[in-house]
């Protein structure tokens, strides 16, 4: 499997780790709210605050739509992995490599599959070392030359490709050969060997825990929109009662003081002169016209 | 001469109820666990039950769950007592409850030792009823079109390839035994012929297994036909090739599994039986104690606590006799109802049962 697809668990581990200080961190701040003294306290940091949780809550999103979206990634990864792992099988004495036969046979074992796609997978490569082959026999040497690359390939399937459940014991070599044993025809025999491909049963697997924890996810998100959403009015309205002076009156809330639009542009317009500011001449003989405007500083200030 | 008389101040008494109920709480969960444990092992034998012969391992869980049971019962009891105790106008009435409480609380905590004690005794039974159900299972190997006999290729192939091991004792079982079905055997074929002409029961006997006797961790693909027979493969010798094959028997491989589970849980129950005998004895010290106080004007005295009022000889005694009343009761209140005539034998009877 690729590193591509790493990146599922990978951020929903380091979003489960950010939302375990986010929402500690919104719970003290809420529960210092009702005391207007210790409000203030928090008041400079709860813009900031309130914009890192929007940015967070857009990530699990993104990280709940990625387990559903990613099955084609997966795919092409495990498609790439069993290829190599089918290749590497006979490499039993090579460093890096000697662990793959026996991955590989508990693989088929346990998912009860058999290679790539299907069990023919198995035919188009060379599953049996050289060291096990003698290649003084007249048969061998056939099949060896009787392919371009020089390899023994035969119709044959490792043992860990058997079907625990079939009535017979397991056939594994000569399978498309029906006269080679008794009473057996390969087009028909459906119990012999496992019928799934390795991929498709991984990627089963796979799918269902992505789904389950998709799921999960969601639920959350929709839990820490509704937290956020909460915070944002909470947030407004204190400082709605602050400017009124009176801590028991009633105050506004809101989410966005103007449109959407407007709020954009706005901000655009602050980001844009952040730059200018700082080319300004210190004279103080000259009238330079500042375009930030009295009315909105407040906001900003908050 | 009362045993193990120890003396309790009124403050030694209250803290003695404090501690006594909060670990008749935690007995109460260890019962739960116990329970819990007596299951899951009982459920690790079910799954096995198809190659054991005989189910009479089955008395250590079944044990470990009755006991469980009965401990979180009798633990919420004497939380209650515990409860009670420091109210003199509460206490009163489990007076006549509690003696008969103690003494089958007693037993039921001895079950567990016992419960101990046969998981260890009964491990030769347990090899005996495996090496019977393998035995079956291998002979019925070949069975899978005979009704009561289907699974069991399924069911051997699975702990085959599960605990990693082949045949009884070991890879040579499936030698001595017709495994492959005379279904597929072709028997007009001169080979076939030879092999169920060359012994006196007509069997097709080999030198190979079956394939989930194959070892994954092998460097080569799995041998497992001409097993013995060094020119059949190339670069193979059997006698040192040790790979190949998984080399244990699942006999073996079932026992030490089984055994490793009731090592393991050896410890805890013996833990949870201390705990409940701590229980039992903090139990009966606070209910003496507070016998002395009963009836008494000033709460604050300080009284004697005892596991049992006379010696241990003395108090059997003591019940041996109230036990034999408790017959002539029975007895006489039988012929009474029954004989009326019979009253002179029936008041001679308690003359020589008392003595």
């Amino acid at each position: 499997m690729s590193k591509e697809i790493d990146s599922v668990p990978n951020m929903l581990i380091s979003v489960g780790l950010t939302a375990c200080t986010i929402n500690f961190l919104g719970g003290k701040i809420c529960y210092d709210c009702l005391d207007t003294t210790k409000f203030l306290r928090w008041k400079l940091l709860m813009l900031p605050y309130i914009i890192c949780t929007f940015f967070f809550t857009f990530c699990i999103l993104v990280g709940a739509l990625m387990c559903y979206s990613m099955r084609n990634e997966l795919e092409e990864s495990l498609f790439q992995g069993l290829c190599d792992a089918m290749r590497y099988y006979k490499d039993t004495d090579m460093p890096g490599r000697c662990y793959i036969k026996r991955t590989m046979d508990m693989l088929q074992m346990q998912f009860q599959c058999c290679g790539n796609g299907g069990y023919r997978d198995w035919f188009h490569i060379q599953w049996i070392s050289n060291r096990y082959l003698d290649m003084t026999n007249s048969e061998v040497v056939d099949r060896l030359q009787s392919n371009v690359e020089g390899k023994y390939l035969i119709d044959g399937v490792p043992f860990s490709c058997c079907n625990i459940q079939s009535p017979r014991p397991c056939i594994q070599h000569l399978i498309t050969n029906n006269s080679a044993h008794y009473n057996y025809d390969y087009q028909t025999e459906e119990l012999n060997l496992n019928r799934k491909g390795c991929r498709h049963a991984l990627l089963d697997h796979y799918t269902d825990i992505m789904q389950s924890i998709g799921l999960i996810v969601l639920t959350i998100w929709l839990f820490e929109v509704s937290v956020l959403t909460g915070v944002r009015y909470l947030q407004t309205a204190m400082e709605n009662v602050l400017r009124l002076g009176d801590p028991d009156s009633e105050s506004d809330g809101w989410i966005l003081e103007n449109s959407l639009a407007d709020t954009a542009r706005y901000n655009f317009k602050i980001i844009k002169n952040l730059g200018k500011c700082y080319q300004v001449d210190d004279d103080p003989n000259i009238d330079v016209p500042s375009t930030s405007q009295r009315p909105h500083e407040n906001v900003l200030a908050s | 001469m009362a045993l193990l008389k120890l003396k309790f101040p009124f403050q030694k008494r209250v803290r003695l109820a404090q501690g006594l109920w909060l670990l008749s709480w935690v007995a109460v969960f260890s019962g739960a666990i116990t329970f819990a444990v007596g299951v899951f092992l009982k459920t690790e034998l079910h799954r096995r039950s198809e190659v054991m012969h005989n189910m009479d391992i089955h008395i250590v869980p079944n044990l470990l769950m009755a006991v469980g049971l009965a401990s979180v019962g009798i633990n919420i009891c004497a939380g209650k007592v515990c409860q009670d105790s420091l109210d003199p106008s509460r206490f009163p009435r489990w007076k006549t409850f509690l003696p008969p409480f103690f003494c089958m609380s007693v037993f039921l905590a001895s079950l567990l030792l016992v419960a101990m004690i046969l998981s260890y005794a009964l491990q030769p039974s347990l090899e005996e009823s495996l090496k019977i159900g393998l035995k079956n299972g291998i002979r019925f190997y070949k069975d899978t079109d005979t009704p009561g006999r289907c699974f069991q290729k399924e069911t051997i192939d699975r702990l085959q390839t599960e605990f990693q091991c082949c045949g009884n004792t070991n890879f040579r079982d499936w030698f001595e035994v017709q495994w492959i079905s005379n279904r597929y055997l072709d028997f007009t074929s001169k080979e076939v012929k030879d092999r169920v002409r060359s012994n006196v029961d007509g069997r097709y006997l080999l030198d190979g297994v079956p394939f989930s006797c194959c070892n994954p961790a092998s460097p080569r693909p799995c041998i497992q036909y001409s097993l013995l027979d060094n020119a059949a493969h190339y670069n193979y010798e059997y006698q040192s090739e040790e790979l190949n094959l998984h080399n244990r028997g699942c006999r073996q491989a079932l026992v030490n599994y089984y055994m490793g589970l009731m090592n393991t849980i050896g410890p805890g129950v013996l833990s949870v039986f201390l705990l409940q005998m701590t229980v039992l004895v903090s139990l009966r010290y606070l209910q003496t104690s507070m016998e002395g106080v009963m009836g008494q004007e000033n709460l604050e005295i300080e009284t004697e606590g005892y596991i049992l009022e006379k010696g241990v000889k003395e108090t059997l005694l003591e019940t041996k006799e109230k036990v034999m009343k408790i017959f002539e009761f029975a007895q006489v209140g039988d012929a009474s109802a029954t004989t009326p005539g019979a009253d002179p034998e029936a008041a001679a009877a308690p003359g020589p049962a008392t003595k």
